[in-house]
């Protein structure tokens, strides 16, 4: 029987990877993907946790999330397209100044 | 043993996986990387005894998701993006973050006591199938939420019309 902490340490070693790609990429492509990889870390403790506490609350949960997960990636990726639209070359963060009066 | 050892080949693969994910300097080889990781995910659902959530992970996330992602970097021209600079000037300051945060959840780990348990154990689940019992709850317990949730949905459908529109 693997133990509990095993995998909350494996869920929060894949939440601070995705943590680092978040703040450390230039491109919005791969922090949209960092984002996802901290939802999915997320999911794997909340199942970790009910199936070791006999609960089914936490699936329905991860069930939530993942439905939050797709409506975040869906309009990530359109603000991401519209940007590109109005600017060429605008996938990187640094270059995005539009809003900068 | 059997276990363990399956744990900890998912563990480091999963532990790559992301790692690369993160680093790769052509978008389509980190969607292809996350691909690879939701699969290890999906297995370890089934490790978990969640199947209904080990085939959505694989339906919603790699079969949707990242499809809708590789959509979008086919869509825009990554050309230059190839041979631009990859990481923020304070890439540093980024690491020693993340590192922080993820060093703090391992020492809470440290000092979990899991609470009482509940009453679908391993058995009870088995007899009454686990979509069913994952059913049963969500639509009586959670009705509301799920509704929102269909309301999220719904924003996002909207939304990512209207701002993806040409104009």
């Amino acid at each position: 029987m693997v133990p509990l902490s095993w995998y909350i340490g494996l869920s929060a070693v894949l939440f601070g990877i995705g943590v680092i790609g978040f703040l450390v990429r230039r491109n919005v492509l791969i922090m949209l993907m960092s984002i996802e990889l901290m939802l999915n870390s997320v999911n794997v403790s909340l199942i970790a946790f009910s199936h070791y506490l006999q609960d089914l609350r936490g699936q329905v949960l991860v069930f939530f999330i993942i439905t939050v997960a797709a409506a975040e990636a869906a309009i990530g990726l359109a603000i991401l397209v519209s940007l590109v639209r109005n600017k060429s070359a605008a996938l990187h963060t640094d270059e995005i100044t539009e809003m900068k009066g | 043993m059997t276990p363990k050892m399956f744990f900890i080949y998912f563990a480091v693969a999963m532990t790559f996986m992301s790692v690369m994910v993160i680093t790769r300097r052509n978008p389509v080889h980190s969607a292809l990387w996350m691909i690879g990781l939701f699969f290890h995910i999906a297995a370890m659902y089934l490790f978990l005894n969640a199947e209904f959530l080990a085939a959505v992970q694989i339906i919603l996330y790699a079969g949707a998701i990242m499809v809708l992602f590789l959509f979008v970097i086919m869509m825009l021209n990554i050309r230059e993006e190839v041979v631009a600079e990859r990481f923020i000037g304070e890439w540093p300051i980024g690491v020693a973050l993340g590192i922080a945060i993820m060093s703090m959840i391992i020492y809470a780990i440290s000092k979990l006591e899991p609470g009482p348990s509940g009453e679908y154990t391993i058995e009870a689940v088995q007899k009454i199938t686990h979509t069913k019992a994952i059913g049963s709850i969500l639509y009586t317990q959670y009705i509301f939420p799920f509704e929102i949730a269909s309301l999220v949905l719904l924003i996002a459908v909207v939304g990512a019309i209207v701002l993806a529109k040409k104009r």
